[in-house]
């Protein structure tokens, strides 16, 4: 099914998204990714706030290339969501309700997500020129330092993505692959 | 006798670099779109239109093709009759990767230090693989390499006994744990024998051959067909959701190897499998 959704994710639009559909997420999203994971992770075990508010929020695990003059930013695909599993279950606990992606998840995110309803988004990694073209506008909010890595500010208006796993904690990536597998 | 200017080494791995990251090579590009004629899911049929068309947004915009603009693996065929004039090599081949990574607007993606981490913020040092061949020319090839699918590679030591059976089960239980991780339909190079470094150089290697030329050695040719339509059974299809097309195609580089050894590298590369070869 394909779903038009805005974000903050509020509760109700988490309850209506099901693992395979198609989604068109507009508003405001977050940029994260390794480095800005363990700064966060590491400021927020020490009692310290995250740099924005992660309650209702979506955090698109990206690093973009740098933007041209003229360029609101440069490809912006997502990379592999392991790598921020370890942190996940923390931001999760702390209001995080989407993450977006591509790969799999550990079950300790999975069985995060679903105390937590959350969702999983995957985009199409590889697509960053696409992708770049549904970011209206990007502002380093924190971590500039980390240039790549820094946390961003995005307005993004249709930006594709798949629910991949729900809140219930159906994955299509184990469900699509027993289909074809032959 | 002939002399090169590293100057133009400089220019032409700056170039290499830039064009790699905005246009794919033509097997490339080809080998997408017959998986796009071919794929049974709807879904996968999609996401396949989707990479065609951001490499339509890539080419005319110069975006890059995947913000990941890699780590760059320099491969340099030395002619032996060539005298190299100018700064040291190695300094030239890293500014053409600096020059090219700052003035393409190509992500910086490399830390100084493994564990310590900090960006060195100009894409430097690359990867350089030096060969040294018969004749006066320098045939370079620059491929950045994504590490969303270079962190799913392995190297297995297989043991004599194992054979081929062994070698075929070490690549599709590598796909299996790439799962989707690895961006597909990927690309897969193979190396097998020679010692632990030289299978992964091997492998490395066969990323960057035409996905229409299949290797000169019968079996291994063979072999190469049979791992792809294996790998295409698996069922993970285009970004990992299901499909016919998990990979685009196998290359299988082999050298001669110990008696006590079979070592094999599988080094997996996701669809944007960059490479650009110029001969100066």
């Amino acid at each position: 099914m394909e779903i038009k959704i805005q974000t903050p994710l509020e509760e109700e639009t988490v309850n209506r998204l099901k693992a395979g559909d198609y989604i068109y997420i507009s508003g405001t999203i977050y940029t994260a990714r390794d480095a800005a994971h363990k700064r966060m992770f590491e400021a927020m075990g020490k009692g310290e706030n995250p740099p924005l508010d992660l309650k209702n929020n979506i955090i698109y695990y990206l690093g973009p290339s740098p933007a041209k003059e003229g360029q609101v930013i440069g490809s912006a695909g997502p990379t592999t969501s392991s790598r921020m599993d370890k942190y996940t279950p923390l931001l999760l606990d702390n209001g995080l309700k989407g993450m977006i992606g591509k790969g799999k998840r550990s079950e300790s995110v999975i069985e995060s997500m679903k105390k937590n309803k959350a969702v999983y988004f995957a985009a199409v990694g590889g697509a960053g020129a696409l992708l770049s073209k549904c970011i209206q506008s990007s502002e380093v909010i924190a971590y500039d330092d980390l240039g790549t890595e820094a946390i961003r500010k995005l307005e993004v208006e249709n930006l594709p993505v798949i629910v991949v796993i729900d809140k219930e904690g159906n994955n299509l990536y184990e469900t699509a692959v027993e289909e074809f597998k032959k | 006798m002939r002399t090169i200017h590293t100057d133009t080494i400089i220019n032409n791995i700056k170039e290499m670099c830039i064009e790699a990251n905005l246009h794919l090579a033509k097997d490339v590009v080809g080998a997408i779109a017959h998986a796009k004629d071919t794929e049974e899911s709807q879904l996968g049929k999609k996401i396949l239109g989707q990479l065609q068309e951001n490499m339509d947004i890539a080419a005319s915009e110069s975006i890059p093709i995947c913000q990941d603009t890699g780590m760059a693996v320099v491969f340099m065929q030395i002619g032996q009759d060539v005298h190299i004039e100018g700064q040291n090599l190695e300094d030239a081949i890293n500014e053409g990767i600096r020059q090219g990574y700052v003035e393409g607007y190509l992500r910086k993606s490399v830390v100084k230090d493994p564990l310590e981490r900090e960006n060195t913020k100009d894409n430097t040092p690359g990867i350089i693989h030096y060969e040294i061949v018969p004749g006066e020319n320098i045939t370079i090839t620059v491929a950045p390499k994504g590490f969303g699918s270079e962190n799913m590679s392995r190297v297995c030591m297989l043991k004599p006994a194992d054979g081929i059976e062994g070698v075929k089960e070490a690549v599709l239980e590598t796909v299996r744990l790439a799962g989707p991780n690895a961006c597909p339909p990927i690309v897969v190079g193979v190396g097998i024998g020679g010692t632990f470094e030289k299978c992964a150089i091997l492998a490395k290697k066969a990323l960057t051959r035409d996905l229409n030329q299949s290797s000169s050695t019968p079996y291994v040719a063979e072999l190469e067909k049979e791992l792809l339509e294996k790998i295409n059974q698996l069922g993970y299809g285009p970004a990992g959701l299901g499909g016919r097309n998990t990979a685009l195609g196998v290359n299988i580089e082999t050298y001669p190897t110990h008696i006590a050894g079979l070592p094999v590298a599988i080094n997996i590369c996701c669809h944007v499998n960059r490479h650009v070869m110029r001969t100066i």
